[in-house]
């Protein structure tokens, strides 16, 4: 069906990416996951240990879902190639969603290693999908360094403020031929349905479910707010007006 | 002497305990008080696993979280015992557990800092938890050495703290008094198993006759590979880095525990400012890195300048024992004559007692006590939380 949301040819029926960290316990996690039911999850390289001893992430996830492991924490070219190739050994995956971190108080992307080490990645066989900065020409660099996919961020990680420029987002959207996947800055499910109305092919989250009061139900209500937003944008907004008009018809009523 | 060759009744009666942390060693002192005969085992020293390395905080209230309402309930009965148990082993082990009970004050140190604590906070009063919240100013009252502009504060008088290296000698002590045998340095290699159900262990050749098995290896419960697979634990390692800083003890920097983004710091009455810790998922990585120490002198340089004049005193890493739900696995395995009493993430310390009281309970007389019902290890066979909401 065409209604896949379809990265490096590969389908995916969810559009809604979960993070892995933050959850009160791996029982929320699971259950939370289970519930928002993506079939994407990320794991973060660098913060876990990727063994797959008893109980580890990798064995709790690995097999039921779509692993796609993230250099969070990275803040080099370097750093950010090499963990993704030992992601690459350790999960057997070429997939990676490439994290460059500028600065650690905003935690915004490094657009110019971005850039650099995408290509980089990318002549190395990757499937790399770069998280960036909600800047189009960013954007379009990453493109055309042979991104699979593009994940601007709605506002800083773990802010909740939303999406702070949504024509921004719009703009991506309309020019990008890769799907665009808004990462960062979901603070409820709101926020998740605009970015799927504005054109995003799916929406990347962590914070928003893992530190609300509960997690499991926020996980449902991604889960509802992406499909919404996704079918509201298929089916077309109606243009805004500044005056009301009636829904029912105005002639022939009772008495005139 | 401990050595055990023959199967016949009398001596087959005593009771098996693998692990000698601070719930091991309480379960068995339970048990040789109510008059059992029983043999502690250790792959290192008493107390040197993850007892060791942890803080001692008695934490039930501020460290509630979503999805943990079970818990709570459980954590809150522990608290209620502390006190009386505190009083009741340092007379039976004539050793000073160190006990605080000016409580745990929680710090933002800025304005987004404040907002996620009162998030957490308002969430922690609907569970009916008695806290209360503070200005800056008000904290720096408390703790005069808090660095101006604390966005905000809140105050738990009833989460204290006990010094966890004190309380696994203590119980140590009392364990043998009571005449328990401990065997530290003493691996166990195997169960001895007849008809299905458990007959004792196996240390490399020598076997010692038990009617039951107490679980209690904290973190290495999910590595052990002698344990059948139908009583298999989801408990992993989680990984923490702690610094100790020392302090004059006449003019202490703290007096409260203190909770800020990321750290806590637990101040002792001999000087000792415990610093932790990190919460890592590397397995059983024993690794002291910088980026670990960095992180934790940062974070608790923001809240309380002042440590960077304190001498570092001991580094330590650690292992908590986690459960895939942050809570103990507290009951009969699907192993007849195997319990478990382990899984207890950061709460071991809290929970001692309460492990020790509940353990020994369903040993003794086969009861379950309330409070322990909802840990038992078959909720993971269902897949979900006791307390799902």
């Amino acid at each position: 069906m065409s209604d896949s949301l379809i990265i490096a040819d590969k389908k995916f029926t969810s559009r809604l990416l979960l993070g892995t960290s933050g959850y009160p316990n791996r029982q929320v996690m699971l259950d939370a996951l289970e519930a928002g039911a993506p079939e994407i999850v990320t794991v973060s390289v660098r913060r876990i240990s990727l063994e797959g001893y008893a109980e580890s992430m990798v064995d709790l996830l690995e097999g039921k879902y779509h692993l796609l492991p993230n250099t969070a924490g990275c803040e080099t070219q370097r750093d950010a190639v090499l963990t993704a190739q030992l992601a690459r050994e350790a999960l057997q995956t070429n997939w990676v969603k490439l994290e460059l971190i500028g600065d650690r108080e905003t935690l915004y992307p490094d657009g110019e290693q971005l850039v650099r080490a995408a290509e980089e990645l990318v002549a190395d066989g990757f499937v790399v999908m770069p998280y960036c900065g909600d800047d189009p020409i960013v954007c379009q660099k990453l493109i055309d360094a042979g991104c699979a996919a593009v994940m601007p961020l709605g506002a800083p990680i773990g802010s909740g403020m939303g999406i702070c420029n949504p024509y921004n987002i719009s703009l991506i959207c309309a020019r990008s031929p890769v799907p665009v996947i808004l990462d960062a800055g979901v603070g409820t499910a709101s926020d998740a349905a605009l970015a799927m109305e504005l054109g995003c092919s799916a929406v990347l989250l962590n914070t928003a479910v893992a530190k609300s009061r509960d997690p499991v139900r926020m996980a449902g209500a991604m889960r509802h707010a992406v499909e919404g937003g996704y079918q509201a944008r298929r089916a077309g907004r109606i243009p805004k007006r500044s005056y009301a008009e009636a829904s029912s018809p105005q002639l022939g009523l009772i008495g005139t | 002497m401990t050595d055990q060759t023959s199967n016949n009744q009398s001596k087959s009666s005593s009771i098996a305990i693998v692990g000698a942390g601070v719930c091991g060693l309480g379960i068995a002192w339970r048990l040789v008080q109510a008059g059992r005969t029983v043999e502690v085992f250790d792959k290192g020293e008493a107390g040197r696993g993850a007892t060791w390395a942890s803080a001692g905080m008695l934490a039930s209230g501020v460290e509630a979280e979503p999805g943990e309402q079970a818990l709570l309930a459980l954590n809150l009965t522990a608290r209620r015992l502390w006190p009386g148990f505190v009083r009741e082993l340092e007379a039976a082990s004539g050793i000073d557990l160190g006990y605080r009970d000016e409580g745990i004050l929680s710090v933002a140190p800025t304005r987004d800092d404040a907002e996620q604590l009162r998030f957490t906070y308002e969430f922690q009063l609907g569970l009916g938890l008695d806290l209360q919240w503070l200005t800056g100013a008000e904290a720096r009252r408390l703790e005069p050495h808090l660095r101006a502009g604390i966005a905000g504060a809140v105050f738990s008088a009833a989460d204290h703290q006990v010094d966890n290296r004190q309380l696994a000698m203590a119980l140590k002590a009392a364990f043998l008094r009571a005449g328990g045998i401990l065997h530290e340095n003493r691996e166990v290699t195997g169960l001895d198993m007849e008809a299905g159900r458990v007959r004792g262990v196996w240390v490399g050749e020598e076997r010692h006759g038990a009617e039951a098995v107490v679980l209690a290896a904290g973190p290495w419960t999910g590595e052990l590979s002698w344990v059948p697979e139908a009583a298999r634990a989801p408990v992993r390692p989680v990984k923490g880095q702690v610094l100790t800083l020392g302090m004059d003890p006449q003019a202490p920097l703290l007096t409260h525990v203190l909770w800020a983004p990321k750290i806590y710091l637990v101040p002792r009455r001999d000087g000792r400012l415990l610093v932790g810790a990190t919460v890592e998922e590397k397995g059983f990585d024993e690794t002291l890195t910088a980026g670990g120490v960095y992180e934790l002198l940062d974070a608790a340089w923001r809240p309380l300048p002042a440590i960077e004049e304190l001498p570092i005193l001991e580094t330590c890493v650690g292992f908590r024992p986690t459960s895939r739900d942050d809570a103990p696995i507290l009951g009969a395995s699907a192993v007849e004559g195997l319990i478990l009493a382990t899984g207890h993430h950061r709460n071991g310390i809290l929970l001692a007692p309460v492990t020790a009281d509940a353990i020994a309970r369903l040993l003794l007389s086969g009861e379950i006590m309330p409070e322990a019902r909802d840990f038992g290890p078959d909720r993971f066979a269902r897949g979900k939380l006791a307390d799902a909401v």
